[in-house]
């Protein structure tokens, strides 16, 4: 079961704007899904290590350049709402 | 000769003996599409100037008599959540409903080297999260077989588009079974390749650790077409790797072949009518001289939670990019903060948000060894199963969904039941292994779809075998 103070604290870490009902609907879908997952817990994992990729993968690195997906240049810059006033 | 009923290679074979133009069958597909597309709704965009382009240039080809791919000059449909230069790509979401995309994916650019005709982007659940393609913020696709039923999902649109003779063959991705899962709904043929396999290079990322794209098709022949055509390493994707099995097994004999038929498999929660399907179609097998084999994948019940933790988790972090900044849907807010806690909770929809929260958690300070690290745990267990089990068998059969086509509305409103539609998907895109959903019977006009699992980068072996089942 999870709180309504958790889904306020979840939805601020995401970023997400929920409205009041909202909340409620979260915390009821939520833990029913988290209740479900609680099913996790009877698996023995203690002598298991954990898998984050199913084939090895290492680290490839590219130049750092400018790519403009679609947005329109100005005087070679890119254009984006502006973030301090 | 019905145009649009031609599968690829038939297609193929009709323009090299010129019984038609590749203008007139992409003019037939576009018909249909025209016809159909309002009640089915698979197709979100259709480029038709641009595809009667294309198909313009295979039949300068023909003419000239010069020499033309197996794909070129055939329609193909691709979801709306692959990168077509300069075609909008939304993700069915509203957050991405205005964005262009600027690039070609790597497979649409092997596709188009081919000679492709792109027809258009077909629906699918916003960011590939669903199980029916409900969760579109444009409309549900309908299931061409009963337009009351969902076509599955999250590739709806691709295998709906594909079981209506609107598109010869599509592209759909598969995270959790996104391209087998509608593929058995809508009675066609879907391959999830093994990871690494395909490229991902231009697909919009939902989890990046179980996301492949793949070929839904009539036919598993024209499966195998489009998976040569759009497999291999690739430098964009630094998880992609080149096959070492690329060279077809000419001894491949139903006869020699061990089949694995997992026991957890067939248990409560499965459609009685499924089941006796997709056993009488295991049966086929065995008459032909397959070793049936009852195989013990013990963890199989523990691949559904761990897969939504993970992928979640996965999500959570992989949509933080849409941040009404740097794309697409963007609230006018005074505070930056408020800029993104609109523009992410207007631009989203519900699972999209259910999902991106459930993440947030899993990954939140005091619950990420609880959740993500055991279920990355549990991921280890599901492989070392599958790693077992294929010491006794070459392939593992199962039902590809244990339900039917559910009504359209039935499960919508109940997130964790649509979840279990999974139930039989997920554990194969936790071990990153190929399968492939192929068409084994029918309940009224419902199709039922038999999942065959392979081990890594035998798709070949794969194609073998489901070919079996269409003779």
């Amino acid at each position: 079961m999870i709180s309504l103070k958790e889904v306020r604290h979840i939805a601020a870490l995401a970023r997400l704007n929920i409205t009041k009902k909202e909340e409620e609907k979260f915390k009821k879908d939520l833990s029913a899904i988290l209740d479900y997952i609680e099913k996790l817990k009877k698996v023995d994992i203690s002598e298991t290590k954990e898998t984050s990729h199913p084939i090895s993968v290492n680290n490839v690195t590219r130049r750092d350049e400018f790519s403009k997906f679609g947005k329109k240049l100005i005087d070679d810059h890119l254009k984006v709402r502006s973030i301090l006033r | 000769m019905i145009l649009t009923e031609l599968t690829i290679s038939q297609a193929h074979q009709g323009l090299k003996k010129k019984e038609f133009s590749a203008v007139e069958l992409c003019r037939a597909h576009f018909d249909n599409i025209k016809n159909q597309n309002k009640e089915i709704f698979a197709f979100l965009a259709v480029t038709e100037d641009y595809a009667l382009d294309e198909a313009k240039k295979t039949d300068d080809l023909i003419a000239a008599a010069k020499d033309f791919s197996t794909l070129a000059g055939i329609p193909v449909a691709i979801k709306d959540i692959i990168l077509v230069e300069g075609m909008k790509c939304t993700a069915a979401s509203k957050i991405l409903e205005n964005y262009i995309a600027p690039y070609d994916a790597t497979v649409v650019k092997k596709l188009k080297k081919q000679g492709a005709v792109i027809l258009g982007k077909t629906n699918l659940d916003e960011f590939a999260m669903g199980s029916s393609t409900e969760n579109s913020a444009f409309g549900p696709t309908h299931n061409p077989h009963d337009l009351s039923r969902v076509p599955g999902g999250t590739s709806g649109g691709s295998a709906a588009a594909v079981a209506a003779n609107m598109a010869v063959y599509a592209l759909g991705s598969d995270t959790g079974g996104s391209v087998r899962q509608p593929a058995s709904f809508c009675g066609v043929v879907g391959l999830k390749p093994t990871y690494g396999a395909v490229s991902r290079y231009g697909l919009i990322a939902h989890a990046s650790s179980f996301d492949q794209i793949g070929p839904l098709t009539k036919t598993v022949e024209d499966a195998k077409i489009v998976f040569e055509a759009i497999k291999g390493k690739d430098k964009m994707d630094s998880t992609s790797v080149e096959s070492q099995f690329s060279i077809n097994n000419s001894q491949f004999s139903i006869k020699d072949l061990r089949i694995g038929v997992p026991k957890e498999y067939f248990v409560k929660g499965i459609d009685l009518e499924v089941e006796k399907i997709v056993r009488s179609a295991i049966k086929k097998y065995e008459k032909a001289g397959a070793k049936i084999v009852e195989v013990s994948l013990p963890h199989a019940e523990y691949a559904l939670p761990a897969y939504y933790i993970i992928s979640a988790s996965e999500a959570s972090a992989n949509l933080a990019r849409y941040d009404g900044i740097k794309y697409g849907f963007s609230k006018q807010e005074k505070s930056l903060l408020d800029v993104y806690l609109k523009s992410r909770g207007e631009g989203f929809g519900p699972e999209v948000r259910r999902r991106i929260m459930l993440g947030t958690y899993a990954l939140s300070s005091g619950y990420y060894e609880a959740y993500y690290k055991r279920a990355q745990k549990v991921r280890t267990k599901v492989i070392e199963d599958f790693n077992n089990a294929f010491k006794e068998v070459d392939m593992i059969f199962t039902p590809t969904s244990p339900v039917l086509p559910f009504k359209i509305g039935e499960k919508i409103d109940n997130p964790l039941a649509m979840y279990l539609v999974d139930v039989y998907t997920v554990s194969i895109n936790l071990a990153g292994l190929p399968a492939l959903s192929v068409p084994c019977g029918q309940v009224g006009k419902l199709p039922v779809g038999l999942q065959i699992i392979g081990q890594p980068f035998k798709e070949n072996q794969i194609f073998e075998a489901a070919a079996f089942l269409e003779l």
